[in-house]
C-alpha cells in the first residue's frame, strides 16, 4: 500500500471513530435525565434569566437589547468553558485505551470539543427565538452567526490541544484552569457593558479572544449587520493560529504522553 | 511480518516521575532535573513470520507488556528499528473500550470503531457478534447492568469477529465460565489456523505449549531464548527452579 492510500484509509477509519466518540459523549450526557436534550435549550435561557434579574437594574439602561446581549455572551462563554474543560481531561481520561490500542491521540481532544459544540449549535435555537421576541432584526446576515461559531470551534480545538497536553504532563493544570476560567469570565464583557472599563485599559479586551467572538455575535444578532472585514480577519487569525500552534505543541509532546499515563 | 531489530526502551524510574508543576519548577530551579533511567527492553531482536503463534514468557517486569506496546505502535523505542506489516488488533482487557452508560449494541459500534473496524463491516457482522456473545435481549440494555461474564463475552466477541493480521493477546483467556472458555479457545484456534499472526503473553506454560509455534523468553528486558516451544519452555522451567 502506498503512503497516500494508507493515509486516506486511515482518515476514513478514524472518521468513524471520531463519529462514535462524539455520539457517545452526547448520548451519555443526558441519558439518565428526564428532560434530556431539552437541557441544552433550557440551560442558556435559565442562565440568561438569572443574570438579567441580577444585573438589569445596574446595566440595562446602557445596553441595547440586554436579553440578547446576555445570551450571546453566555452561550459563547459556556461553549469555551465546557469544551476546554472536557478537552483538558481527554487524554488522561482515556488512559486505559491509549495504553492498549494504537489510536491517533489528536482524535480525543477533537472529539470532546466537537461533542461540546453540539450544545453550542443547539443553543442557537433559544437564541434566535429571543432575537425574534425582542424585536431584533433577523435578516440575510443572521446566518453569519454560524461562521462565528465555526471559528470558535476551531479556536477551541487549538485550546484543547494545549490543555490536554499540559494536563497529561502536569495534573495541576486541571485546578489551575478552573481559576483561569473564572478570571476569564470576569475579564470578558458578558453581563457588563464594554464602556465600564476605562479606555486606557481597553487593550485587555483586544487581547481577549473571547471578546472578539462575542462582539462579532452581538453585531450580527443585535445590530443586524455583518461584522467588519477587519473583525473577520481577527477571528480567522485567532482561531487558526490557536489551531495550528496548539496542534504543533500537541504533536511535539505526544510521544511522551504514554510515560505519564 | 514483524521484524524487531535491536530495539531498546528506556523508562524513567517511577520515583522520579514528576507530575506536579510545583515539583517540576522546584527541581528545575535547583537544576535537579536529571533522571534515573532503566532499560525495560535491551537490544531485543527477533522476527515473526506470517501465521505464526508466538508465546511470550518471562517473570513479572521482564518487559513482556512493554514489547507488546512497541509492536502495537504505542511506545516508540529510543533505539533500534521495528517493522510491522499488517493491522494489529489488541484483545482489550475487560471493558477498557466500553462505556457503561451505553447499551450493548452501542458498545459494539464504539468498541469496534476503537479497534479500527468500519461501520459497514460492523453492521454486516452485527448478528454474528450478537450470536457469539449469547446476550439475546440484553443487547439493548446499558452494560452497567451486565454481569462480568456477560461483559467478557461481549468484549471477546467484538475483538475476534475479524480475522486480524496480527492479534495481540495479553493474558485474558483465563476468564469467563467453563462453557465460554471452551468456546473462546475454539475461536482462538480457528484464528490461529486461519493465517493470523498471534502474539500471546501468558504465565500458563501449559497453554503456551498447547498453542504456540515458537516462544520468546524475556528476562529483565533481554531476550534469553527465542526458539521452538518445547526447548524454551524446558529451559525456562529449569531456570525458574534454579532461580526461584
Amino acid at each position: 500500500m502506498t503512503n497516500m492510500a494508507k493515509r486516506k484509509f486511515n482518515f476514513r477509519k478514524y472518521g468513524f471513530l471520531l463519529e462514535q466518540l462524539v455520539q457517545r459523549d452526547f448520548k451519555v450526557k443526558y441519558r439518565r435525565s428526564y428532560l434530556g436534550m431539552v437541557w441544552s435549550l433550557l440551560n442558556p435561557l435559565l442562565m440568561m434569566s438569572v443574570q438579567y434579574i441580577v444585573f438589569s437594574s445596574i446595566f440595562k439602561s446602557n445596553i441595547e437589547n440586554f436579553l440578547v446581549y446576555l445570551l450571546a455572551g453566555i452561550t459563547m462563554f459556556n461553549f469555551v468553558s465546557e469544551a476546554s474543560n472536557n478537552a483538558l481531561i481527554s487524554i488522561t481520561g482515556n488512559a486505559a485505551l491509549i495504553t492498549k490500542v494504537y489510536l491517533p491521540l489528536y482524535i480525543f481532544p477533537i472529539a470532546k470539543v466537537l461533542s461540546s459544540s453540539i450544545n453550542l449549535f443547539l443553543s442557537m435555537i433559544p437564541m434566535l427565538v429571543m432575537v425574534a421576541i425582542t424585536g431584533a432584526p433577523i435578516n440575510i446576515f443572521t446566518p453569519l452567526i454560524f461562521v462565528n461559531l465555526f471559528l470558535a470551534l476551531i479556536f477551541c480545538i487549538g485550546l484543547g490541544f494545549v490543555l490536554s497536553t499540559l494536563m497529561t504532563l502536569f495534573r495541576d493544570v486541571q485546578f489551575l484552569w478552573t481559576i483561569v476560567l473564572l478570571i476569564w469570565m470576569y475579564a470578558t464583557p458578558i453581563f457588563y457593558p464594554v464602556s465600564i472599563i476605562p479606555v486606557k485599559y481597553s487593550f485587555i479586551f483586544n487581547l481577549n479572544p473571547l471578546y472578539h467572538f462575542i462582539t462579532a455575535s452581538r453585531t450580527i444578532l443585535i445590530g443586524g449587520v455583518p461584522p467588519s472585514l477587519q473583525t473577520y480577519l481577527i477571528l480567522i487569525f485567532i482561531s487558526f493560529s490557536s489551531f495550528f500552534l496548539g496542534g504543533l505543541f500537541f504533536v511535539m509532546n505526544q510521544d511522551r504522553f504514554i510515560h505519564h499515563l | 511480518m514483524i521484524k524487531i531489530n535491536n530495539i531498546s526502551i528506556r523508562y524513567r524510574l517511577a520515583t522520579d516521575k514528576i507530575s506536579s508543576l510545583k515539583e517540576y519548577i522546584i527541581k528545575f530551579l535547583k537544576r535537579d532535573l536529571h533522571y534515573h533511567t532503566f532499560e525495560a527492553l535491551n537490544n531485543v531482536t527477533f522476527d515473526v513470520q506470517r501465521g505464526q503463534v508466538i508465546g511470550i514468557i518471562g517473570r513479572n517486569g521482564a518487559g513482556k507488556s512493554t514489547l507488546l506496546k512497541v509492536i502495537a505502535g504505542i511506545l516508540k523505542p529510543y533505539k533500534g528499528k521495528i517493522q510491522v506489516n499488517g493491522n494489529v488488533v489488541p484483545m482489550l482487557e475487560l471493558g477498557s473500550g466500553f462505556d457503561h452508560d451505553l447499551t450493548g449494541r452501542e458498545n459494539i459500534f464504539l468498541n469496534g470503531s476503537i479497534l479500527g473496524y468500519s461501520k459497514k463491516f460492523l453492521t454486516s457482522k452485527y448478528e454474528e457478534i450478537l450470536e457469539f456473545s449469547d446476550l439475546g435481549d440484553f443487547i439493548d440494555s446499558p452494560i452497567r447492568n451486565y454481569s462480568s461474564g456477560m461483559l467478557m463475552r461481549l468484549a471477546f466477541s467484538i475483538a475476534t469477529v475479524v480475522h486480524p493480521e496480527i492479534l495481540i493477546v495479553d493474558e485474558i483467556l483465563s476468564v469467563g465460565d467453563e462453557n465460554f472458555q471452551r468456546k473462546s479457545k475454539n475461536r482462538m484456534l480457528e484464528l490461529m489456523s486461519g493465517g493470523t499472526t498471534v502474539l500471546f503473553v501468558s504465565h500458563d506454560l501449559k497453554q503456551i505449549e498447547e498453542l504456540c509455534d515458537k516462544v520468546l523468553w524475556l528476562e529483565k528486558g533481554n531476550v534469553m531464548l527465542f526458539d521452538e516451544t518445547e526447548k524454551v519452555v524446558q529451559a525456562y522451567h529449569q531456570f525458574m527452579t534454579n532461580n526461584g
